[in-house]
């Protein structure tokens, strides 16, 4: 049983559906990743788990309950976190206020996440008193998932996080990713680097047209001939 | 001795002045620039609040002499202002739930918006006229000055004299305070924090759980307050006629676009910009002159660059100026 499951889902904008009969979800503690390639409809399965997006048919679950018809920001106070692929700051505020901004609606103690999340970016303790929009891309990425980690989330939700960001980078990332999920919380993430984020995941979606392709663990993906050949260059 | 004197006279004349009509437009342009980053458009009925502001005072001061309460010292305007501020907050989220909340459902483009505020803008001139009529009100009261010309010249033995009107006094400590209160509460409080945000992402900040509608109430708060002093402190100072506020609007709106557009330390400084450049255009500068050069040297004309008639032009030239060669302001703010 899936922590958060989206089960055959169809929506689209407009009259134009993107997804057909989708199903993505997460396990608890364990790193989720949707790939496939450009048009695929990767984000639009994440926005649509998120409520972003008005769905057509099939029901999103969440820790055993439906939320298919709660709005996004009731999802974060049950336990959903997302970054969103761009503008996923608050880049004239700083790195602190970006932080404090996450845990907005939540009651419990604010100052024990920050050290949390100081923990997790050593480099946004440096950084706490700059303004978020003078930092670096692999920085920014950082206080996007900061603030979406500062609800204490049962699950992370992260749309393209590698993008616009050097490998070197992008490696560190998704090793902190690990260590989020290792802390309990689920990850499921969208990327487009998807041999990297299958090695990290526990499980796999491979998405064609709106189409679920391959479901696997994401060893298995990697191994599967046909996935190599056709989505990850051999 | 001369060259003291020049001093004074350039005090009493230009930087008195300067502060004092710098912190009216500040304050002004403060409430323009919140509305602006907050909801996204150019609020010209800003200047109509202004004067709403200060026509609430007006009525509320008849009514407290009426009632024989007043500061002496101090105008009476100080003791009515918290309850004008209130009427006058009341009146923006009145006009707002009315009037913006329809286009901002509709999710109207901000140009809408503007011309929507034109038209708050004719209603609200039309209903103040309509209650307080279109003639002068002068409701100062209480001693005019703090520093009168006379004292400071017996004190100094200068023959320039300094006065310090107690309006302008007024007007520059109610300014610091208001302003320091503003920034106190948009860096250190969590909601003011929330606005930032709001004006910053209105899409991440919705995912953050802040809610607009609060966002909303609170811009409408501080636009009614800063609006309500600075139209109180203007017409106290230079005594309340309705029309002229329909003339405020176009420095108001050079000082906030001279600083930055969403910019607060931009509209503060845009305000001193505009009203200092206006002051030191219309002087006449002869009798400065007078004093810092030897007497052969000194011409026989005012030497003033422009009439006082002139004085709203100044503004304006700045706006074009601006617009023209830095749209983005002093402080880079948005374009508009």
């Amino acid at each position: 049983m899936y922590l958060l499951f989206g089960e055959n889902i169809t929506c689209g904008y407009g009259s134009v559906d993107i997804l057909f009969n989708c199903d993505v979800g997460v396990n608890e503690g364990e790193i989720s990743s949707i790939v496939g390639p450009n048009g695929a409809g990767k984000s639009t399965a994440m926005k649509a788990l998120f409520g972003l997006l008005p769905i057509k048919q099939g029901k999103i679950i969440l820790d055993g309950e439906d939320i298919t018809n709660i709005p996004p920001q009731q999802r974060v106070l049950k336990g959903m976190g997302f970054v969103p692929q761009t503008n996923n700051i608050f880049p004239s505020l700083t790195v602190e206020e970006n932080l404090e901004m996450g845990a907005f609606v939540e009651q419990h103690d604010c100052k024990k996440m920050l050290e949390y999340i100081y923990e997790l970016f050593p480099v946004l303790k440096e950084k706490q008193y700059q303004l978020a929009g003078e930092l670096s891309g692999g920085q920014r990425q950082q206080v996007a998932v900061g603030r979406a980690l500062m609800t204490k989330p049962k699950v992370l939700m992260l749309d393209e996080p590698s993008a616009g960001v050097s490998p070197i980078i992008m490696e560190g990332l998704f090793n902190k990713v690990t260590e989020i999920a290792n802390q309990g919380t689920a990850v499921l993430m969208v990327e487009q680097n998807a041999k990297q984020a299958l090695k990290i995941s526990d499980l796999g979606f491979v998405l064609n047209q709106g189409k679920n392709l391959f479901t696997d663990t994401g060893n298995s993906l990697l191994e599967n001939k046909e996935v190599r050949q056709a989505f990850l260059g051999g | 001795m001369d060259f003291l004197n020049g001093i004074t006279l350039i005090s009493n004349y230009i930087l008195i002045p300067g502060l004092t009509y710098g912190s009216q437009l500040a304050l002004g342009a403060l409430g323009i620039t919140i509305v602006y980053s907050v909801l996204r458009f150019s609020n010209f009925a800003h200047g109509e609040f202004m004067s709403f502001g200060a026509m609430t005072s007006i009525l509320l001061c008849w009514l407290f002499l009426s009632l024989e309460i007043n500061l002496n010292p101090l105008p009476t305007a100080i003791i009515v202002l918290p309850f004008a501020i209130i009427i006058t907050i009341f009146y923006c989220i009145l006009v707002d739930k009315i009037i913006f909340k329809f286009y901002r459902r509709q999710n109207s483009k901000s140009v809408i918006n503007l011309i929507v505020s034109i038209g708050v803008m004719f209603f609200t001139g039309g209903l103040i006229r309509f209650i307080i009529g279109p003639g002068d009100k002068n409701f100062f009261d209480g001693e005019r000055f703090v520093l009168k010309a006379k004292t400071f010249k017996n004190y100094t033995g200068l023959s320039e004299g300094l006065a310090l009107k107690t309006t302008q006094g007024i007007t520059i400590v109610l300014s610091i305070i208001l302003v320091v209160l503003l920034f106190w509460f948009l860096n250190k409080t969590k909601t003011g924090k929330s606005m930032r945000a709001y004006s910053d992402n209105k899409e991440l900040a919705l995912l953050s759980g802040i809610n607009p509608e609060k966002v909303v109430l609170i811009t409408w708060i501080i636009t009614g307050t800063l609006a309500c002093v600075a139209g109180t402190l203007y017409g106290l100072d230079k005594s309340y006629k309705p029309f002229t506020y329909l003339h405020l609007v176009l420095p108001i709106f050079s000082a906030a676009i001279v600083g930055g557009v969403g910019n607060p330390v931009g509209a503060i400084i845009g305000g001193f910009v505009i009203a200092f450049s206006e002051l030191i255009v219309t002087f006449a500068y002869k009798k400065i002159f007078f004093y810092f050069l030897p007497n052969y040297l000194v011409p026989d004309g005012l030497l003033q660059i422009l009439s006082t008639d002139y004085k709203i032009a100044i503004s304006f030239i700045i706006l074009v100026l601006v617009l023209l060669i830095r749209p983005t302001g002093i402080y880079k703010g948005k374009i508009i």
